[in-house]
């Protein structure tokens, strides 16, 4: 069922309020559209992070679903157990099937968890891989991810990230995943929608979430969601989702924003705005420009 | 009544592999490794063939084995898995996450020596490197062992007052590859004995957080309370084995044989069987062996029982322990002695390290040294590698 109210969500907090994620936290913002969208009954896996610390400080949980955390390498392979295990569980009549949806952060997705994603999406298990993307590992105070962007200052790159961010999308692609998307929770249609899809997808699919972080990315708490709709429509962060290898970008932003409205607003990036890094911003453009153009080529292969 | 329905012609890894169908798991996780693969190999085919109604998960790392295991054991599955060394040693971290999150796997570790140098045969390395991750870890002799052994694992482990994970080690090669006639129980038999209980499990109706983050305010008294449902263990084995339907496949905590020899010697695993043989055939009457089933819970007082008689003890390890006193059993040894009060001669032997197998002349080598060592040296510690090549 397509979502195009709210009375069309299921309704279920997966996520109560009193947590301790930061004000204008944008990873809790998507975890909260996500379980709203999310078919039950589910269960939902995440690997060490953000996510995990604020939500279930013993004796306290803020979890209004069944929710597993293992280690920070491991969610995909969890989520593997917990759904192949179901489904014997209800083969023989001592159990019952549920969706698996991991949520996990761009460290536990991009970096360290990779081997257990690309394992669980090889072999095909019947899970929702959620990474909600707030491009470094902020958990332990703002080191580098491979998904940091370039130019970005994290704790472990002071004069700014050298390298590009790794594409995650495209590797899962490489999988053969049926479904897999881009989201932000500024689209918050769009977003539940691609939960919706996901679930209705049998195989391993994957939501790749921008998660505007505040403390991390140096600024303002209330404008995480305006930060989360300055990166898509700068065309930083395309919206878009793959079909079975088929691309099609939910928004074409025809006349982007220039990216300094996108940085400016946020002192990781104060480094390469300086004159003298004229160079470094140049690349950092250059970067947009090419995954933009490829992705157009890449959706220009399938008309609509 | 119970009746063994026949003798089958099996090895330490074929038993491993025949008990897990017969206590009707419902997921398996593993990655290969030698020496444990013919475990993994001969599931799948059980799995295939519907011989065994079972999820099998060929993951891509034993990391993710266990990882697997721990996510279907929440799920309420019954599960198994295996591994050896490398694996082992790959799983360390979750295998303390295994144990605090009171999941109760069952899985045999082929026992295999560390890099480096890489060597893929048998020592006890590998398990004695994790032997503090809150593992109920018990040792098989022989095939046979093995086949029982693992049945009452899952017994064990599921048990309300424990749940834990249960590690059943077999030598690598030594037991892992050798046939010997194996006297298996009928279907039905283990179905009964193994009855499915009730466990906390992740559903959406009954929502609970698992592995949640404890801060100093509580953290300690998980890992206490860990630490006591480790030791219940030992107790409750007792009630386990003695449902056990061949009173034959008890798993006890030690077996001993020449009650009367003056001079003990205690080893883990398929060592025993040589020992054995070389005190019955070579008239070795003032030696006994202690051959130990259950490493954890270490069984102190079962020990220093069958030690009561004892004038010196040999312990033989077939690890390392690079830089402390002693290697692992000669210390779990020494500290049940010294709690006792008892200041028995001890000769602490390292042996077999990368599959070097201790032969018959070994240890009759072994025994001699131990003779002359204690009853003319007196008491203390003395150290000895056994068959080792160096200066």
């Amino acid at each position: 069922m397509q979502v195009s109210k709210l009375a069309d969500l299921y309704g279920r907090e997966g996520l109560s309020p009193g947590h301790s994620a930061c004000q204008g936290c944008g990873a809790t913002i998507a975890v909260r559209q996500v379980l709203l969208a999310a078919e039950p009954p589910y269960i939902v896996v995440s690997p060490t992070g953000c996510l995990e610390v604020i939500s279930t400080p013993y004796p306290f949980t803020a979890w209004r679903v069944p929710w597993v955390h293992v280690a920070f390498e491991n969610a995909a392979a969890v989520a593997s157990g917990i759904e192949a295990a179901l489904k014997v569980l209800e083969r023989k009549g001592v159990g019952r099937r549920h969706k698996v949806i991991v949520i996990a952060g761009d460290g536990g997705t991009f970096d360290i968890g990779l081997q257990a994603l690309s394992g669980a999406f090889e072999r095909g298990h019947n899970i929702l891989y959620v990474c909600y993307d707030n491009e470094a590992y902020m958990n332990t105070g703002i080191q580098r991810s491979a998904a940091t962007p370039p130019g970005s200052i994290t704790t472990t790159t002071p004069a700014g990230k050298r390298e590009r961010k790794k594409d995650i999308v495209s590797i899962l692609v490489g999988h053969g995943s049926p479904y897999v998307a881009t989201a932000s929770p500024h689209l918050w249609k769009d977003l539940t929608n691609k939960v919706r899809k996901a679930q209705s997808i049998e195989g391993p699919t994957f939501l790749h979430i921008i998660a505007p972080c505040p403390r991390g990315w140096y600024f303002e708490p209330h404008l995480t969601i305006k930060l989360a709709k300055l990166a898509v429509e700068t065309r930083i962060f395309p919206i878009y989702e793959v079909e079975n290898g088929r691309y099609r970008i939910n928004y074409l932003i025809t006349r982007p924003r220039p990216v300094e409205d996108y940085l400016r607003v946020q002192n990781r990036f104060a480094y390469l705005l300086k004159p003298e890094n004229a160079a470094l911003l140049e690349e950092f453009k250059r970067w947009v420009e090419e995954r933009w153009s490829q992705l157009l080529k890449m959706a220009g292969a399938f008309p609509a | 009544m119970y009746s063994l329905s026949s003798y089958r012609l099996m090895t330490g890894n074929e038993a491993a592999a025949f008990a897990v169908k017969q206590a009707d798991v419902d997921f398996i996780s593993a990655y290969p490794i030698t020496p444990q693969t013919i475990i993994v190999e001969r599931l799948s085919e059980y799995v295939s063939s519907g011989e065994l109604d079972a999820e099998f998960v060929p993951v891509e790392s034993e990391h993710s084995a266990l990882s697997a295991c721990i996510g279907a054991s929440l799920a309420g599955a019954r599960v198994f898995t295996s591994t050896s060394s490398q694996g082992l040693a790959l799983m360390h971290e979750i295998l303390y996450i295994a144990s605090g999150m009171r999941c109760p796997i069952v899985m045999a570790v082929a026992n295999r020596a560390l890099s480096a140098p890489l060597n893929i045969h048998g020592d006890h390395s590998d398990i004695m490197g994790s032997r503090d991750a809150g593992w109920v870890l018990v040792f098989c002799e022989n095939p046979q062992e093995v086949y029982d052994y693992t049945i009452q694992a899952f017994r064990l482990a599921e048990h309300p007052d424990i749940l834990l994970p249960v590690a059943v080690n077999l030598d690598g090669f030594t037991v892992s590859h050798s046939s010997e006639p194996v006297s298996i129980l009928e279907d039905g038999v283990v179905r009964s004995y193994l009855p499915r209980r009730e466990r906390p499990r992740l559903d959406f109706e009954e929502p609970a957080s698992f592995g949640v983050f404890a801060l100093p305010t509580h953290y300690f008294e998980f890992k206490v309370e860990q630490e006591k449902a480790l030791r219940r263990a030992g107790e409750v084995l007792e009630e386990v084995s003695a449902a056990y339907p061949n009173r034959a496949g008890r798993l006890v905590k030690l077996s001993k044989f020449n009650e009367d020899g003056r001079i003990a010697i205690i080893c883990l695993g398929g060592t025993a069987g040589t020992v054995r043989h070389v005190l019955k055939h070579y008239d070795m009457k003032d030696f006994s062996l202690i051959s130990l089933k259950l490493f954890s819970p270490f069984p102190a007082e079962g020990l220093l029982d069958a030690l009561n008689e004892a004038e010196g003890v040999v312990v033989m390890d077939r690890a390392t322990s690079p830089g402390a006193p002693l290697p692992p059993l000669a210390s779990n040894v020494a500290a049940s002695l010294y709690e006792a009060g008892a200041r028995l001669p001890l000769m602490s032997v390292v042996y077999g390290l990368g599959g070097r197998e201790p032969t018959l002349k070994m240890i009759v080598e072994m025994l001699e040294k131990a003779r002359e060592r204690m009853i003319r040296g007196g008491p203390g510690v003395s150290r000895m590698y056994l068959g080792y090549g160096g200066g």
